[in-house]
């Protein structure tokens, strides 16, 4: 039997707190959960600094990518099967895709990759495409396979249809997110009927689309992804631990390219910080490895990344005020001079942090072609933009909401045992008094 | 401090007036291939290379009152254009962002091209790595919908040449 096409002697499940159970039968996808490449998804959170603000919320990516790979399971095995516009060879393609579609995320990603200007996308291609184990395996099933399920992630296979059922403004790993994270932060938003928006879903030549019969239960999908969106990954709290994570990756690396002798030296970062970092070195990294090095720079010399260190390991974050860059910029710029001033580095401790430091996909009804919108399918066939069927989709796509934060260490500044004029002034500003 | 908020009004200065969200997307794009320095991180969507960060950026500049959006009803869709305002210029002035004058020079040519074959010049150089014949098959693929011509993919390859020479 091909091995693309052999099943397990017995079906295997994992137990699961959001879809129950996840099913594997086919021997590809239970090969692929087995190699180290996907393990080490275990050792990522899919939710970075969240747990600092919902302790709950340690999940990993290794738990998402199950969770998306059963989605799309059920989508192809249960609702697609047997239907002309969908072409059963593409399914073990789908599920392999659904599972390792996170692949090349690093540890605190959103942080790591800003700062060292890396991009998880093109790690996953490397992963998929390189010599690792799971090329090993997906080679196994044909010679250009592993090319495919790269460009299905990458979002450029020529069967749109299946990057849509990954990739889109209704995919497989946002219904799988969005109900994760509401459970494992537990909040009572981010839920919605899934099993409604699967049954409702239809192939369609270049994409996939909704019966409008299930308008009603995506319209509850979009909201959870606002509600989401301002309630948790956008909490403030969270970015202010990014914040810090973000300045202690930059402080490591300055400090580095200033041939800064480290008391503890930075062995996993050393090709990071020359820009020149190999998948073999990329794997090696986790969220275990990042954080003994923060545990190991609380001690160092540097008084900087020393400090910021010692606030991230013991959640001693920035706190903020509301920032109105329109008005307020002039503000920002005495408000630096003044920090140098009280012998804070501004670079490192006066931080603007805007709601497009985390773009979050608010849904947009596709305007000029920039992104394929959800389309709903009436009864004779006709495809409907989402938000000109239904008023609830429109009146939160519209003009969006955004948002600035000033970050500064309060501690610090209400301590007035140095510089007090200075500080004096910058309480006035940050209306502290 | 909002650098790189400062970058995209310097965009915005040096280019004049811009017709479109889909051209904006990939002036920026094809600049940062260039190695201009713009931050937002791209993916590739149905329409090519596209950036959500941007998008909210410019929204954020725009509620800031930085940068004015009109919105034109066109048969079938909306288009949108972007102009830096007067408060947007004194915020640009305020900053002690290093100035781009090479990159003017590459963004008003980029703004002379239609968003069609700007959207052509991203995906190829989306595709950089490929040979020039896997490179024209990938995107005769991925763009099968846009039914580029044989011309259209060549005068693309001369102009990313071109956009050297001007960067």
């Amino acid at each position: 039997m091909a091995y693309s096409t052999q099943k397990l002697h017995e079906e295997k499940v994992f137990k699961d707190p959001v879809h129950r159970y996840i099913h594997v039968r086919d021997q590809v996808i239970w090969d692929l959960i087995g190699t180290k490449e996907f393990q080490r998804l275990r050792r990522i959170r899919q939710l970075g600094t969240t747990y600092l603000t919902f302790h709950g919320a340690e999940h990993s990516r290794f738990n998402h990518s199950l969770g998306v790979y059963e989605i799309i399971r059920r989508i192809v095995d249960d609702v697609f099967a047997n239907r002309p516009e969908w072409n059963e060879n593409e399914r073990l393609l789908s599920l392999c895709a659904a599972l390792l579609h996170d692949l090349g995320h690093g540890p605190f990603s959103h942080s790591f990759e800003k700062v060292f200007e890396l991009d998880h996308e093109a790690f996953t291609q490397a992963i998929i495409l390189g010599e690792t184990e799971v090329n090993e395996v997906l080679s196994r099933v044909s010679p250009v396979f592993a090319q495919n399920v790269s460009d299905v992630i990458a979002k450029t296979y020529e069967n749109k249809q299946v990057i849509s059922l990954i990739s889109s403004q209704i995919d497989a790993d946002r219904m799988d997110y969005l109900q994760r994270d509401a459970y494992f932060t537990g909040v009572s938003y981010g839920h919605f009927d899934m099993e409604r928006i699967l049954r409702v879903l239809r192939p369609r030549e270049d994409q996939v689309v909704i019966k409008s019969s299930g308008m009603h239960a995506v319209e509850d999908y979009i909201m959870s992804r606002y509600q989401m969106y301002w309630q948790v990954y956008f909490h403030p709290v969270t970015r202010s631990s990014e914040v810090i994570l973000t300045k202690i990756l930059h402080r490591a690396k300055e400090l580095s390219e200033k041939n800064y002798t480290f008391a503890h030296e930075p062995y996993h970062f050393l090709s990071i910080f020359k820009g020149a970092v190999t998948v073999k070195d990329y794997l090696k990294l986790d969220e275990s490895i990042i954080l003994y090095y923060f545990q190991m720079w609380e001690d160092e010399e540097d008084p900087i990344l020393r400090d910021l260190c010692r606030r991230f390991m013991n959640r001693n974050l920035f706190k903020y005020v509301e920032f109105d860059p329109s008005k307020e910029y002039k503000k920002l710029n005495e408000l630096e001079k003044l920090f140098e001033l009280a012998g804070l580095n501004p670079n490192y401790y006066l931080v603007v942090d805007s709601s497009s430091d985390l773009p979050y996909d608010f849904y947009r009804p596709g305007e000029e072609e920039e992104r394929l919108p959800i389309h709903l399918m009436l009864p004779n066939g006709e495809l409907k933009e989402l938000s000109r069927q239904s008023d609830i989709v429109d009146a939160i796509s519209g003009k969006r909401r955004t948002d600035h934060k000033l970050y500064y260490p309060k501690d610090y500044i209400l301590d007035d045992s140095s510089h007090m004029e200075v500080k004096a002034k910058i309480k006035s500003i940050l209306g502290l008094e | 401090m909002m650098k790189d908020h400062a970058k995209l009004m310097q965009a915005f200065f040096v280019s004049g007036e811009i017709v479109g969200r889909k051209k904006l997307q990939k002036m920026i794009y094809i600049a940062k291939k260039l190695s201009f320095p713009f931050q937002e991180k791209y993916q590739f969507h149905f329409f090519g290379p596209y950036s959500e960060e941007l998008t909210l950026r410019v929204e954020e500049l725009c509620n800031m009152g930085f940068i004015n959006e009109m919105k034109e009803k066109k048969s079938g869709y909306t288009q949108y254009r972007y102009t830096i305002t007067e408060e947007g210029k004194s915020f640009l002035n305020a900053q002690a962002a290093n100035p781009m004058p090479e990159v003017e020079d590459c963004l008003k040519d980029l703004n002379t091209q239609s968003s069609r074959f700007l959207e052509l010049v991203s995906t190829m150089l989306y595709f950089e790595g490929l040979d020039e014949q896997e490179l024209i098959e990938k995107v005769q693929k991925v763009k099968s919908k846009q039914n580029y011509t044989a011309e259209e993919i060549v005068q693309a390859l001369s102009y990313i040449k071109h956009l050297s020479t001007v960067s």
